[in-house]
């Protein structure tokens, strides 16, 4: 297969579910079954097209990349640089051909799922659809080769999570949770953004490798080193949101209000792994600093989303902090620079976190059904207090479930466990070489945490009694629709599809296929080279293995002794750490600070604005207005209004008259005149000045009413024009004032010319 | 590119007056008749719109030669001699275009055959109604294509005039107010533009095309050259204190216009108390004079100037997109609030014409056309449901996606192109004009990008609010959008989809225009600065 057939069979993969989009959005309800299975039948189609470019990519361009660029936009010949086209395009490596097939797999068998779980749902079609135009933008952040087209589809992913997080729209807190999820998306977002706009400042191109190659070379944007770092920082910002990292966390655990199979897809296995794609591919310009930024961010995340996961009890709450904390793993991965290891992560991660969501959707959509049979209506069908014993209701759940979360664990012959071991030996390289200890603590106190809340979640769900009979009652398997998925996605999560090796991925095809790439920055901001980190993981490896081992048993033999065997009570635990507890229950207070921060400031100050917009700045337009008004019809009414803006007005025109007064008397005055003179000039002046504001107090208009009609008539005609003209302001006919304006305008320009 | 012996321009730009004078002729109990003789009328001139389109040569620049217009006419209009110290007074009829007013002839051909189709059941006064519109119609098209200054001032103030009945008369509660607030307010940025005029009226002369002797002129072309000041005029040499007061007096004249914090305030009170079809047109068009004006008149002929204030301009913008988007949010009237969203999305043109440099100005030339069908939408999507339910207000409504599912898909579309979604026309201009700025004035752009996220709050907000929950009993029967309604909003929704996927097609328009300008910005100040002060 020739380069060009990848290229367009790699179109057709990315095209496929925009077209079942198109067609579902406007023709769903004249489909039979509403069109389910012609866009689960596309996911299919493009499953198998992936899968044919992945392995002609592996077995016959494993060392190559293709790339295909158009023209977009013509700028023509710009000024200051020459002619500029920003020219777009798709490319296909490695990193492509797997992603490719992860979003695919997942994809397409949440498709499947869905058929099963959503039966019978208001909005079914809709339904299928939004997950079409998810797969297409997921894709396209994928396929693409530059960071425009990044920016495009990462913001229109935003646009499907939001759709499919308020599915169910007529809850508050579905609509609440999808709205939540853009606008923090969006705080990262802006946060990229910035970071494109100082890469393009400098560089003039979006794309990928023009970039790269420039900064090769010793071109930094603008100029200097720290803006570089300052564009890693900002783009990896886009991942804080996208990934759900610490301090933007806060909206994945709320985006679970949407369907579970969309949990799956989006909020656990792709979307939300974008961000950890987006550092993969802008890694050859990470600095030193910016890995490290990205390594705390990572390892901070895994922290306090383990930490709020083991005191949940909502099964998709406890799968959400989990998930934050994997990809928290993920992204310190690579800001340790495990570059394979954390890229690894997300793929084995994306197919047993896939399941565990499908799985909790099998148990959910169990329990709402029993529940429902039972005549119940309080239960909560998600809060694992009111399940347990599901073990032999359940068999292909519980099994399925079981294997995903001993992947999650890190359990020998499972995926997770290379790919978690492999993280874990490069923060323990990291460590050394650089003296940053606390990260491989954290990594290894958080592989325990997980062993420990994912073990606690499939004994209080599927083991020991259930405390009421009567409600699980009714609990039966979910239909092979549902099954069926979770069956790949548990064989998915074994060793076998990586590596030959159950103890090391180094030996499979993902370590050969998937290289570091060479930092493209300056030596002296560069983080360590591939060469040296790789001696320093070689040292590494057996004690990361040891200590991973160490932990997860530990954590699995707590949570036996805990909720299997009861040794220990979990409730007397947490009433001895009863703050702590309270303090991880309630998710660190995050939302609640977030809440009245942000949320509470932002509308405070709109609030603010809207005020000062309406008082200050309308109130000065109309005050204008009123006080053109009281030219024209004098102080005497505003007098009679008696408001502070009248009294306070009558005090400037008072002010205002006696300085007329004073210029005119001073003026009027001889030099070096005597006293009696002065005198004279001055009681002039005091006259002006009384003269001014008795006009003012009259007003224009009502001199012209009261002192000019009583004149000779020439005199009061032409008055009279005076007050027809200032008074006639108010009724519209503005135009006659406006040619007086502009016979002055003239006689003054003319005066000057 | 004559018909019947009059050119292309004088077509799309008078046809409106043709059609008010056959409505004029037509009794006013047929309103069958009116409305069919508007919507003829504003869709030949659609037709001619798009004629110019795509019969434009995108290869030749405009700007400030005549050679590079197209679709050129020009004879002259007023001839007086020997009139006391003006000596000869010249005035020409010089239409023509470039590629920065062609996107608006478009655009201004557009919202009006959308607005006609918008009024299409108005009760009071019909045949009244629709004169006034076609009169503005011809007011808009009119400063569009004009080149002569003495012609633009014309065609602004004729303009004015029917847009203050159409508030005054045909406005909701407070109309009479908002009607004379913005007849005011317009007025005075009328009257400082005229000073302008007029100071470089007796500033720049050219030689009589028939005899050679220097006359003074209203050429918009002939203001560009900096050879063409007289040496000793007000506004000869370059960065002195009078081209300064006249550029300032120019933009205030144009920044009520756009509207310009902190002289926007006409703009809420006109929007809510208009007519539907008006604030389309309000909105659409007559905000983008503003801007329009500034680009083609303010910038090339003040170069000077206009760098040197580029930072205050980037800092107003900064202004406009941030407490416009915080004000947008506070409100609880939904037109209100759109009407507050324009004032955040103009700060975005704003800010690329701030930039002074290519991706600046084309992301702001593009966002005046996207602002004007994207904000049509959204007043028209205002207008469906306030003619249904009566109220604007944001609380009373939710769960519309239940009750009216057609009306919600195109308002979801209409939403997220405003919230500058990629894939929609408005994130194309709104990214350009972000690259463009931040070149030029990096930690204003920074800090304004903080509008991208308020205005995402607030439009999802809004969205939340009326269109999902529960829906509310009270409006249970309220019927989905018709098919005149969505004659007005689907064409305006495609060609937004369009220009996001493709934003070339326009673009290619502007881009060798908006390259000149640049360069013309750039080098212009430095070639006044050669001439003796």
């Amino acid at each position: 297969m020739s380069p060009e057939t990848i290229i367009q069979l790699s179109v057709v993969i990315l095209l496929l579910p925009l077209l079942g989009f198109t067609l579902l959005i406007f023709f769903n309800k004249r489909l039979p079954r509403q069109g389910d299975w012609l866009e689960t039948g596309i996911l299919f189609l493009a499953l198998a097209l992936s899968l044919v470019v992945f392995a002609v990519k592996m077995v016959s361009y494993r060392h190559e990349t293709f790339q295909a660029t158009f023209t977009w936009v013509n700028f023509g010949n710009v000024p200051g640089f020459g002619p500029m086209k920003l020219e777009l395009g798709i490319m296909v490596d490695n990193l492509v051909a797997i992603m490719l097939v992860v979003v695919n797999v997942v994809s397409a068998l949440v498709h499947l799922f869905s058929i099963g779980y959503m039966h019978g749902d208001v909005r079914y079609g809709r339904y299928f659809a939004y997950l079409g135009i998810f797969t297409f933008s997921m894709l396209g952040i994928v396929i693409t080769n530059n960071f425009w087209m990044m920016y495009v589809f990462w913001e229109l992913v935003g646009l499907s999570s939001y759709l499919l997080i308020g599915h169910w729209f007529e809850k508050k807190s579905a609509s609440d949770a999808a709205k939540k999820a853009f606008v923090v998306n969006r705080v990262g977002d802006i946060g990229m953004f910035t970071g494109i706009m100082i890469l393009f400042a400098t560089f003039h191109t979006f794309t990928f490798s023009t970039i790269f190659e420039s900064m090769q070379s010793g071109n930094i944007p603008l100029g200097s080193e720290a803006w570089l770092t300052a564009a890693g920082i900002l783009i990896f910002c886009g991942a804080i949101g996208k990934s759900a990292q610490f301090p933007l966390h806060v909206w994945l655990p709320d985006a679970m209000e949407g369907p579970t199979p969309v949990s799956a897809l989006i909020h656990a296995a792709t979307m939300v792994a974008a961000g950890v794609y987006l550092i993969a591919r802008a890694f050859p310009m990470m600095t030193a600093d910016a890995l490290m930024f990205i390594a705390y961010i990572g390892a901070i995340t895994a922290f306090i989303s383990a930490t709020i996961a083991i005191a949940q009890n909502d099964i998709k709450k406890v799968l959400a902090y989990s998930t934050v904390s994997q990809l928290g793993y993920m992204v310190m991965g690579l800001g340790v620079g495990a570059y394979t290891a954390g890229f690894f992560h997300l793929v084995t991660h994306a197919m047993f976190k896939a399941g565990l969501f499908l799985g909790s959707g099998s148990v959910i959509h169990a329990m709402h059904h029993a529940l429902h049979h039972a005549g119940d209506h309080h239960t909560d069908p998600q809060d694992i207090r009111n399940m347990g014993g599901l073990r032999s209701k359940m068999p292909i759940t519980f099994w399925t479930f079981l294997i995903y979360t001993l992947a999650i664990s890190g359990i020998p012959f499972t995926s997770g466990f290379l790919s978690k071991d492999e993280i874990l030996a490069g923060t323990l390289a990291f460590g050394s070489l650089t003296g940053h200890k606390i990260i491989p603590i954290i990594g290894f106190f958080v592989a325990g945490l997980t062993a420990f809340y994912m073990f606690r979640l499939v004994i209080v769900v599927f083991f020991g009694e259930h405390n009421d009979h009567h409600r699980i009652e009714a609990v039966r398997e979910s239909p092979k629709t549902m099954t069926i998925p979770l069956m790949v996605f548990a064989a998915l999560s074994f060793f076998a599809f990586y590596s030959p090796n159950p103890f090391g991925a180094a030996s499979g095809w993902f370590f050969d296929a998937i290289h570091r790439p060479e930092s493209v920055v300056p030596l002296a901001v560069a983080a360590v080279g591939i060469e040296t980190f790789e001696e320093a993981l070689h040292h590494s490896h057996s004690l990361a293995m040891i200590l991973s081992l160490t932990v997860a048993g530990l954590g699995i033999l707590i949570a036996f002794t805990t909720y299997y065997w009861k040794k220990i009570s979990a409730d007397a635990v947490a009433d001895k750490l009863k703050p702590l507890h309270t303090f991880f229950l309630n998710k660190w207070y995050f939302d609640e600070f977030y809440e009245w921060m942000f949320v509470g400031g932002t509308k405070g100050l709109a609030r603010a604005y809207a005020w000062f917009d309406n008082r200050i700045i309308d109130g000065i337009v109309n005050g204008v207005g009123s006080w053109t008004k009281a030219i024209t019809l004098g102080t005497r009414q505003n007098w009679e209004e008696g408001s502070i803006a009248s009294i306070f007005y009558l005090g400037i025109t008072g002010v205002i008259s006696l300085y007329v007064g004073w210029i005119a008397g001073a003026a009027m005055m001889p030099f070096g005149a005597s006293l009696g003179t002065m005198v004279g000039y001055g009681m002039l002046g005091l006259a002006v000045a009384g003269l001014t504001f008795f006009l003012f107090y009259v007003g224009v208009g009502g001199f012209d009413n009261s002192i000019v009609d009583g004149l000779v008539n020439a005199t009061a005609y032409l008055a009279g024009f005076l007050g027809l003209l200032t008074r006639r302001v108010q009724t519209g006919k503005v135009q006659t004032y406006l040619a007086f304006v502009i016979l002055g305008v003239m006689v003054f320009f003319l005066w000057f010319r | 590119m004559n018909f019947l012996g009059i050119g292309t321009l004088s077509w799309i730009t008078f046809l409106p007056i043709l059609g008010m004078i056959a409505v004029l002729l037509l009794p006013k109990e047929n309103r069958n008749a009116i409305r069919w003789t508007a919507l003829a009328i504003t869709f030949l001139q659609l037709v001619a719109a798009a004629f110019i389109f795509f019969n434009f040569n995108r290869g030749l620049a405009g700007i400030n030669t005549v050679e590079g217009m197209q679709f050129v006419e020009k004879v002259s209009w007023i001839n007086i001699k020997g009139v006391p110290w003006f000596g000869k007074i010249y005035v020409e009829y010089f239409l023509g275009v470039d590629g920065l007013s062609v996107p608006m002839v478009l655009l201004t051909a557009l919202i009006s055959f959308v607005a006609v189709i918008a009024s299409w059941n108005i009760e009071k006064a019909f045949k009244g109604y629709m004169v006034m519109l076609l009169l503005l119609d011809t007011g808009m098209m009119g400063v569009f294509v004009s080149l002569d200054f003495f012609l633009f001032y014309v065609f602004w103030e004729v303009m004015l005039l029917p847009m203050y009945f159409l508030i005054g008369i045909w406005g909701g509660p407070r109309r009479e107010y908002a009607a004379i607030k913005f007849f005011l307010y317009t007025l005075l940025g009328s009257v400082l533009m005229l000073l302008a005029i007029i100071a470089l009226y007796f500033s720049v002369t050219i030689p009589d095309p028939t005899t050679g002797e220097k006359i003074y002129t209203f050429n918009m072309l002939a203001m560009m050259n900096p050879a063409n000041f007289e040496p000793g005029s007000l506004l000869a040499g370059t960065s002195t204190y009078w081209r300064y007061l006249a550029y300032i007096a120019l933009f205030i004249g144009f920044a009520i216009k756009v509207p310009v914090f902190p002289f926007h305030t006409w703009l809420p009170d006109a929007h809510v108390e208009a007519p539907t079809a008006i604030s389309v047109i309000l909105a659409g068009v007559l905000l983008k004079m503003g801007t329009y004006g500034l680009l083609r008149i303010g910038y090339p002929m003040f170069p000077d100037a206009a760098n040197h204030y580029s930072w205050a301009l980037a800092v107003l913008a900064f202004i406009n997109i941030v407490y416009g988007a915080l004000c947008a949010m506070a409100q609880k009237d939904f037109k209100k609030l759109i009407a507050y969203s324009s004032v955040s999305h103009m700060g975005v043109v704003l800010l690329g014409m701030s930039a002074m440099n290519t991706q600046g100005m084309l992301g702001a030339v593009f966002q005046m056309f996207n602002h004007g069908t994207i904000t049509a939408m959204l007043f028209l999507i205002v207008g469906v449901i306030y003619d249904r339910a009566h109220t604007r207000d944001l609380d009373a409504f939710g769960g519309l996606a239940i009750t009216m599912p057609k009306y919600t898909g195109i308002m979801t579309v209409a939403f997220f192109a405003a919230l500058g979604l990629p894939g929609l026309s408005g994130f194309i201009s709104e990214a350009f004009s972000f690259l463009g700025a931040f070149q030029t004035h990096r930690y204003i752009t920074i800090a304004s990008t903080l509008g991208i996220v308020l205005t995402a709050a607030y439009m999802l907000w809004t969205l939340q609010r009326v269109f999902l929950g529960q829906p509310n009993e009270k409006w249970a029967g309220l019927p989905d959008i018709n098919g005149r309604e969505l004659a007005a909003l689907v064409p305006l929704a495609i060609i937004t989809l369009w220009l996001g996927v493709y934003p070339s097609t326009m673009l290619d328009i502007m881009t060798t225009s908006v390259n000149h300008l640049v360069e013309f910005v750039k080098q212009g100040g430095a070639a006044v600065a050669m001439l003796p002060k």
